[in-house]
């Protein structure tokens, strides 16, 4: 294992080493220590590498990450994973806002909680939150699926597109378009292949979906006060 | 009044200036049909602009400069503050980012063939890159919009320059629609989302908010970037002072400031006409922001919203930006609106000159659809050629300002040189009113 501290490594010079291995290189296995809470680490990594990030990060951790896999030994601030295309980023602790925001591809595990706005704007990720999420996750959420084992705070969902919503616990409100649709065999099945590949141990029969009542997708006059 | 019966003396029809025939229109039309109107382009009222300064040329006291025969230099380089590769324009004149979807694939081609042939740079829009775009353009701005539609790492690394939208002239604090019509296959495959449904671009970006973020967030595009390309913050013109210098704290290359008369592909008529400033009244305040910091010429300034003809360039220019970009002037040198298409244009209830439906995606001159029969109707090459050519002349009409202010290059356009013809455009631009020496609104704030 590669180890960096941060104390004496400055973050752009880590990021450019993790950003520029070649596809067939063996330095496979990275620890980021003595982080506190740095803006931006490890992101826009493109090999399938696996980056230990030892402590708290800042906002956008892993951000647009494709192939690899970071593990956050932490909390993470806001937008980690943000736009992420594949590979994984798994959190052991809480992460603040907009976690997983119009991420593509990939899987996104919290163990912990996720702030407000969890999912916003997905377009094809898979997010498993093991605790609860905040307000107006899943906010225009395009495609992909968000797993939360707790509870969920309001308007959840609001102007959700195709994406789908399990949740176990509470659900404070749905926004705007967002309805419980039956959980389907074929959804069951899913809900359970998603939770086993994140490690988290939940019965997905104790989940309700929530998903696009579609009535919002083309503008109508009608409609006006739904917006 | 009642008409004349027996008398020669009566009061002739008499229209109200408040209920004007187009507001009594608007109402008819809104009571009839429940909803607002929705259209392209920027504004359409008569609001103060470069019409409104003149060039004093020079005199006793100033030099000019021989008109075809001494040099007028027009390049700007754009990114030296922080970016490892800045990018160098031939021309101060830009293409405003249009997306795909918006405008036709050969829309796009024909704007990076127009542009490259003029080394000058094209900018993506909501929608993502196409393979199209980035092969026809020599020098490709990527847009960063709030709704991250098609956006990914891979084609953020192929762009030159990266430009944050935080808002835009037409519709600044206001989102996007694209309406189903426009869907097509591919477009609806580049933004993840069923087709023909209304698109809505969010008006507020997904993971961060406020300046500070700003900050964090520009960090992170430049350490997935390796700090190679610059970064432009594009906003809409309302507070241009504070926006411009919170774009610099938060780490900004460059300022694109985006006025009223700019264009939008599909927003409503009320908040194009009723938001927003007039670039002419933003551009000094986005000066002043940059002079205070120190940071004139340091971060550029490029300024867009009204830019048709190159005395416009010059008095941008003039006025202290680095450049200006263009976008409905650019559309109408493709070929948007052009009278051939007269008939059609009538058919759908407008005229030459005035069309401005371009979210329904009927445009006859194959700009704005996604109609392959359409679109098929704009040839790229020769569009881009007209593009060129009018790119050509605005540059060369901006140099003769120039020289006869005895200017060796654009950028030494100055304050100096204007004066104002009204009130109003001698406040906005802080230039002396015509033949006096007075300069309205100094002294307040911004």
């Amino acid at each position: 294992m590669n180890v960096i501290d941060l104390t004496k490594t400055p973050l752009r010079e880590v990021n450019q080493r993790l950003q520029s291995l070649s596809a067939d290189s063996n330095e496979r296995l990275w620890k980021l220590t003595n982080l506190h809470g740095e803006h931006a680490c490890a992101v826009g990594l493109t090999q399938p590498i696996e980056v230990h990030v030892d402590g708290h990060i800042g906002y956008y951790c892993a951000g647009m990450n494709q192939e690899a896999t970071v593990v956050v030994h932490g909390q993470c601030g806001m937008g980690v994973a943000e736009n992420m295309m594949s590979g994984e980023v798994r959190v052991k602790g809480n992460a603040s806002s907009a976690a997983g925001a119009t991420g593509q591809g990939g899987l996104l595990v919290i163990e912990g909680d996720a702030g407000t706005r969890c999912g916003i704007s997905m377009k094809g990720i898979d997010i498993v939150v093991g605790g609860s999420v905040g307000a107006m996750s899943g906010f225009m959420a395009q495609s992909g699926s968000l797993v939360v084992c707790g509870d969920a705070g309001s308007s959840l969902g609001d102007s959700i597109y195709e994406a789908r919503l399990y949740v176990q616990g509470k659900v404070e409100s749905l926004g705007s378009d967002c309805v419980e649709k039956q959980m389907t065999p074929h959804h069951l099945a899913k809900l359970e292949r998603l939770l086993k590949k994140a490690g988290i141990d939940a019965d997905p029969k104790k989940f309700k979906r929530y998903g696009s009542a579609r009535k919002l997708y083309n503008f109508h006059v009608d409609n006006a006060s739904s917006y | 009044m009642s008409a004349p019966t027996n008398t020669p003396f009566y009061t002739p029809p008499r229209f109200s200036a408040t209920f004007d025939q187009h507001s009594i229109a608007e109402i008819q039309r809104a009571a009839a049909t429940g909803i607002y109107d929705i259209r392209g382009a920027g504004t359409k009222r008569r609001v103060p602009h470069f019409d409104d300064l003149l060039f004093l040329g020079a005199s006793i006291s100033r030099y000019p400069l021989e008109g075809y025969r001494e040099k007028c230099g027009t390049n700007v380089v754009l990114g030296t503050r922080f970016a490892k590769k800045p990018i160098e324009l031939k021309i101060p004149v830009t293409i405003a980012g249009m997306s795909f979807g918006a405008l036709s694939g050969p829309a796009k081609e024909a704007l990076g063939r127009g542009a490259t042939a003029m080394g000058t740079s094209t900018t993506t829009g909501d929608g993502g890159m196409t393979p199209e775009e980035r092969g026809h353009s020599q020098i490709l701005v990527y847009q960063y919009l709030p709704s991250r539609y098609g956006m990914n790492p891979n084609d953020l690394r192929k762009a030159d320059a990266i430009e944050v939208v935080v808002g835009q002239g037409a519709k600044p604090g206001g989102g996007g629609m694209l309406l189903g019509q426009k869907i097509s296959d591919r477009v609806a495959k580049m933004r993840n989302l069923p087709k023909g449904i209304d698109q809505r671009s969010a008006c507020r970006h997904p993971d961060w908010t406020g300046p500070d973020d700003l900050t964090i967030k520009i960090q992170e595009l430049r350490e997935i970037t390796n700090w190679e390309k610059p970064i432009y913050v594009k906003v809409g013109a309302t507070r241009p002072y504070y926006d411009t210098a919170l774009a610099v704290k938060s780490g900004a290359d460059v300022v694109v400031l985006d006025g009223m008369q700019g264009g939008t592909a599909a927003t409503q008529d009320v908040f194009i006409e009723h938001v927003g400033l007039p670039i002419l009244a933003a551009i000094r305040p986005a000066v002043k922001a940059l002079q205070d910091l120190d940071m004139h010429r340091k971060v550029q300034l490029i300024v867009s919203g009204g830019i048709r003809n190159g005395a416009d360039v010059a008095k941008a220019l003039a006025l202290g930006a680095d450049a200006v970009a263009i976008g409905t002037a650019a559309l109408i040198a493709l070929g948007d609106n052009d009278p051939k298409w007269e008939e059609e244009y009538k058919k759908l209830g407008t005229t030459a000159g005035a069309y401005d439906d371009w979210h329904e995606g009927r445009d006859p001159a194959g700009i704005t659809t996604q109609d392959p029969e359409l679109a098929a109707r704009l040839d790229p090459v020769k569009a881009g050629h007209r593009l060129a050519n009018y790119l050509a002349v605005l540059t060369m009409e901006a140099q003769i300002i120039a020289r006869a202010c005895g200017k060796s290059h654009l950028h030494n356009l100055e304050p100096e040189d204007l004066v104002a013809l009204t009130v109003e455009s001698a406040a906005m631009a802080g230039v002396p009113l015509a033949g006096t020496s007075w300069i309205p609104g100094q002294g307040g704030g911004y």
